[in-house]
């Protein structure tokens, strides 16, 4: 008996192949497509471009020169926020129940990373730049942020945390 | 005469090469179960004395492991696959042994700081932290050796298609040619950021480096770094496999357009790994994400033909049903049994994978321990395992002398297999409940703040997967020491051949554009333009030279 492969001695692609390379790229749209939806149907985005720092004298001049919560008004706060080996600066904060929080965050030394749990709060701290988050905190409770980049051996000791009240 | 005998020059040259890898691996595996340890809560680091500290071990882990393994495995390898599959010797000796000479010069030059605790800034030497120029030097010769290999390799191919004109290159041959294509073209970018910002930097010839931008063009060659890892695993997949099982290849076209595909898109999608980075546009990010799904494809592909290749032995030998055959595949065979379970974990490796590429999804995993596990199921499994599974048959053929103990290697495989997988399990886990990756989690969790209790179970997982993988460890050298030492001598009819399978589907039967080299080549450059040359030109023009350079360890 002759194989189907046998009788094209030509050009011939297998019924099956096609089959797979059409299932393969539905699946894969199908799955880019949701990803669309929950960054522009729900604003769930990655960040971009906040702005350059000089690493070297922001703890002299700028906003970082205070790290530290800064109340708005009417429940909105900025969280100035340093990375250095092997600390936050600060590491403390207390923020309302219901208040939104936009953290800004960058480095003095070495690159950091900035993982604050229960939240989609994820960041690459990297010197000479300014991570901007937006985090709303409606249940009270604590959120433990941690470095989560390799700063050196005290890496495992940078944590910090923001008790909502 | 057979092939194997006229081939001495490229059985020694390839067995340097993977006597060199194996060195690597022997040390930096060590540290695998050490650290797996550390998190369970149980401190052996006196076995080990020489090493400083956790991310010292943690380095050596990361470099001589994903670095100095991988890239000596590959040379040898590849470089014997594609004489043995072109039934010729390499085109060029000289320029073979010079890419083995920088090779081995480069990995001693790096090798120096790393043990002495000057260089401790694991695999990825993100700047600011600064390592001793020797390390720079070092990594860069290393890739400058593997570039050379790879011409060897490519004027081999290339004298074969002077005496072949018009034909179709053999399956191993093309792929192995197209593994190190796509290393040359995304090894371009830290090529850059080695020569043009760290070794000028760390000699003190500049005061300041922009650390964003080293990241971006760390990343442009990291992520296709791991498609050099996986192709010449897939490359056994495709070509080795099947014959190993007893049947044939499904597909060759579809198999050549895979390995296509991944020149084209492996590079352009180096953002993925940068979703959290502050420096880079939320667009670029997308861009790469959706380029990243591209990637994916020919994967899929793989996964296709890899299984109705199987499903072909396992009905030739008398195999049934839609998965009863799998039970009829010869699992009593090491060499097969290895790369069968390194393409199992690797499905929890590609659905890993997927996660970390979704852009949004990202932010829930990025740098925590889930990407650590995700890796042991890629180059630790998918990669490891069937280099392992390979040199079970490679080396009795390049010896001549028969594996010291099929059952220590079939325990071998299966106790990675099982190891990983409880290790892995771990890992992930610990990432999704928010454990950082690459930190010394046993001393961390000692602090008040830095503690989550539900860590607990997957701390002891990771410390039961990581004893089993020791066990696993030992298993592999007992029998790459003992067949080289006390391995019985083969007869020529019983030395094992290069493992090359025929295909149902023959090249012939596929498009002929799936045999030209120049527009492939062309659309993966222009890709990689499209994707990066604008964000390139913006990270030049925003080029600041302020951090100096820290040693905080």
């Amino acid at each position: 008996m002759t194989t189907p492969h046998e009788m094209h001695p030509d050009e011939w692609i297998d019924p099956y192949e096609k089959i797979m390379m059409v299932l393969g790229v539905l699946m894969l749209t199908g799955m880019m497509g949701t990803l669309l939806v929950a960054a522009f149907a729900f604003g769930i985005q990655v960040p971009s471009p906040e702005k350059q720092v000089n690493p070297n004298t922001i703890s002299e001049q700028g906003p970082f020169s205070e790290p530290g919560l800064r109340d708005l008004g009417g429940g909105k706060y900025e969280a100035y926020i340093i990375g250095q080996i092997w600390s936050w600066n600060p590491r403390e904060i207390r923020v309302p129940a219901g208040s939104t929080v936009t953290f800004f965050i960058t480095s003095k030394d070495v690159q950091h990373g900035f993982l604050l749990w229960h939240k989609n709060l994820n960041a690459q701290i990297v010197p000479g730049q300014v991570s901007k988050y937006t985090i709303t905190f409606d249940e009270p409770g604590e959120y433990p942020y941690l470095c989560h980049e390799y700063c050196g051996i005290g890496h495992h000791t940078m944590s910090g945390v923001v008790i909502v009240e | 005469m057979n092939l194997r005998n006229t081939l001495s020059f490229e059985r020694k040259y390839t067995g340097a090469h993977i006597g060199i890898a194996m060195f690597a691996l022997f040390l930096g595996t060590l540290y695998g179960p050490l650290q797996a340890l550390e998190h369970a809560g149980i401190n052996l680091y006196f076995l080990a004395p020489w090493t400083k500290s956790y991310y010292h071990g943690l380095t050596l882990h990361g470099v001589l492991n994903a670095l100095i393994f991988t890239t000596f495995f590959i040379s040898g390898f590849l470089t014997y696959v594609v004489s043995y599959s072109l039934k010729r010797p390499i085109a060029f000796r000289w320029v073979a042994n010079l890419g083995l000479i920088l090779m081995v010069v480069g990995f001693v030059t790096a090798a120096i700081p790393l043990l002495l605790n000057m260089a401790t800034v694991l695999y990825t030497f993100y700047p600011p932290m600064k390592a001793h120029s020797a390390f720079y030097i070092g990594v860069t010769v290393l890739v400058v050796g593997s570039w050379v290999v790879g011409l060897s390799i490519f004027l081999t191919l290339a004298a074969w298609y002077k005496d072949n004109p018009g034909e179709r290159a053999p399956l191993a041959a093309f792929m192995s040619a197209i593994t190190f294509a796509m290393w040359q073209i995304c090894t371009i970018g830290a090529a850059v950021e080695l020569l043009a910002l760290l070794i000028p930097w760390s000699l003190g010839f500049i005061d300041g480096i922009d650390p964003q931008f080293a990241r971006t063009l760390f990343w442009y060659t990291g992520h296709p770094l791991v498609y050099f890892w996986l192709l010449p695993a897939y490359m056994s997949w495709y070509v080795m496999v099947p014959k190993l099982a007893g049947g044939k290849l499904f597909s060759d076209p579809m198999a050549r357009l895979s390995f296509l595909l991944f020149l084209i898109f492996s590079t352009p999608t180096g953002f993925h790994h940068q979703f959290t980075d502050p420096g880079i546009a939320a667009g670029w990010k997308l861009i790469h994400s959706v380029l990243t799904f591209s990637v994916f494809f020919p994967s899929l592909l793989t996964m296709f033909n890899m299984w109705a290749s199987l499903n072909i032995a396992g009905k030739m030998r008398d195999g049934t049903g839609y998965v009863a055959w799998i039970a009829k595949l010869p699992w009593g065979k090491p060499e097969l049994t290895a790369q069968l379970l390194a393409a199992i974990l690797f499905l929890f490796g590609g659905i890993g994978g997927i996660i970390n590429a979704s852009y949004n999804i990202n932010l829930v995993i990025h740098n925590t321990a889930w990407v650590s596990g995700h890796f042991h199921t890629t180059v630790g499994s998918a990669v490891a395992l069937t280099f392992i599974g390979t040199l079970y048959w490679l080396l009795p053929h390049l010896t001549g002398k028969g594996l010291f103990s099929k059952k220590a290697a079939l325990a071998q495989v299966w106790t990675w297999f099982v190891g990983m997988i409880i290790f892995s399990r771990g890992m992930h886990l610990l990432g999704l409940l928010g454990a950082p990756r690459r930190t010394q989690m046993g001393v961390a969790i000692k602090s008040e703040i830095f503690f989550n209790p539900d860590w607990n179970v997957p701390m002891i997982w990771v410390g039961v997967g990581g004893t089993i993988l020791l066990i696993s460890y030992i298993l592999i050298y007992v029998n790459v020491v003992g067949t080289l030492v006390a391995g019985r001598k083969l007869s020529d009819e019983e030395i094992p051949d290069v493992p090359l399978a025929d295909a149902v589907s023959r090249p012939e039967q596929g498009p002929m554009i799936l045999s030209r080299w120049k527009p492939w080549l062309a659309t993966a450059t222009g890709l990689i333009i499209l994707s990066y040359g604008p964000m390139i030109i913006q990270s030049i023009y925003n080029y600041q030279a302020t951090s100096p350079g820290f040693q905080p360890w």
